[in-house]
Order: structure tokens, then C-alpha cells, then sequence
């Protein structure tokens, strides 16, 4: 299982779920209609790195983060 | 050095303290960046949420980069609510030399506002209202959206 954490205002509890890649894990975010706009602009970590791409291998136990528009200050 | 505090920042406090810490250290300019928040549009004051262990790797890649260059930076943040007139931010740069000091300054400050996982809101009536008129998405972000490759 890998745990999907959504961070600030996206205001929604983390899930669990089977993933072998990024790629599995954007195939079921996308189903979440609530989900939509968050995906257009957010960054993606895993493990507490940011990722730049889909290919990114997972495996049990990681963490992918969902960080939506920054503005610190 | 990063320091987060709950609530608004002691600012003559941290100022002094740096300037303290670092008095002895030979370095020839100190060039600290105070965030205020300013009483605009009706807002109470701001309140924010950070996410530390991305936020604490932004910062020391940071700090190796100054390194590099001789110079030291320092940050403190608030977390949670921070009222108008009050600071939720402040940065420093430490340098033997002004020029690294002022150039760093606004790099260091404009990526902070970019690329550091924290989240504004405003303070309305009691509720935070998410900042997203005055955010960043984080570059690379949206790879989600595009379906399975």
C-alpha cells in the first residue's frame, strides 16, 4: 500500500491505496471529481521529494504528497 | 537556521539574537527581510500551514548554496494565525561581502515565495479563506492531470 497525503487547503484526508507507480496513483486521483482542480496545479512528492514525472516507481510503505499553490510570507 | 513558531514573530527578539549569534563571525553585512502583515481588504490577519520535512530540505539546500558562497542565512515563520501589523516572516543573510548579501537576499526571498510548502489564508469573520488568488503552483506541478503515460 502507499499512502496519499493531500497538503493545505486541499482539505481532505489521507488515503491508501495499491499503486506499483505515480502513473496508477494519477489514474485513480483523477476519478474524484472533487479532485480535478487540485491535480492541474499541484506538485507531487514522494517520500518528501518532488517528483517531475509519472514513471516514478512505488513501493509499499512510500508516501506521495499532493501540494497545491504555494504563498509563504 | 530555521526556526517556525506558533503565532506571530518576536521581531526585535530574532533580530537581536542574530545579530548576536553571528556578531563575532567576521561577517561584514547582515541583511535581514521582515514579512508584515498589512491591514488590506478587510482581513483580520493571516494564518498558514507548513509542511515541515519539504520545507526543511528547501532551506538547507539553500544553506549549502550560501555556503558555497561564505555566507549563512537564517528564517523564522509562523505557523497558524498571525494578525495585521503583525510579522509572520523573516529572513536573513549573513556575508563577508554586501554585494552576496543583497543579490542573495532577493533571490533567497523570491524563491521562498515559490518554491517553500507553506499555505496563506486569510482571516475573515473567524474563517480561513485559502489564499489562492496570491499562489504559486510549485514548478513541475499538474503532473497528475495529464492521465497515465
Amino acid at each position: 500500500m502507499v499512502r496519499i497525503e493531500f497538503l493545505g487547503p486541499i482539505q481532505k484526508p489521507a488515503i491508501e491505496m495499491e499503486a506499483a507507480s505515480l502513473a496508477e496513483v494519477a489514474k485513480t486521483l483523477q476519478q474524484d471529481p472533487e479532485l480535478k482542480p487540485w491535480l492541474d496545479n499541484s506538485a507531487v512528492a514522494v517520500n518528501d521529494t518532488l517528483v517531475s514525472g509519472l514513471e516514478t516507481p512505488l513501493k509499499d510503505g512510500d508516501k506521495v504528497s499532493l501540494l497545491p499553490p504555494v504563498c509563504g510570507g | 537556521m530555521l526556526e517556525l513558531y506558533d503565532g506571530a514573530l518576536d521581531v526585535p527578539a530574532l533580530l537581536k539574537r542574530w545579530y548576536e549569534e553571528e556578531a563575532q563571525s567576521n561577517y561584514g553585512a547582515y541583511i535581514p527581510f521582515v514579512g508584515t502583515v498589512r491591514d488590506e481588504n478587510g482581513i483580520d490577519g493571516l494564518s498558514f500551514d507548513i509542511y515541515e520535512p519539504i520545507l526543511i530540505r528547501w532551506f538547507d539546500d539553500w544553506q549549502a548554496s550560501a555556503s558555497e558562497r561564505e555566507a549563512k542565512l537564517k528564517m523564522a515563520h509562523s505557523r497558524g494565525d498571525v494578525l495585521t501589523h503583525e510579522s509572520s516572516y523573516i529572513a536573513a543573510v549573513f556575508s563577508p561581502k554586501r554585494r552576496v548579501a543583497l543579490e542573495m537576499i532577493d533571490a533567497f526571498v523570491e524563491d521562498f515565495k515559490a518554491s517553500a510548502p507553506i499555505w496563506k489564508y486569510d482571516l475573515i469573520d473567524g474563517k480561513r479563506v485559502y489564499a489562492d488568488d496570491r499562489s504559486t503552483a510549485i514548478s513541475g506541478s499538474g503532473i497528475l492531470a495529464g492521465g497515465a503515460q
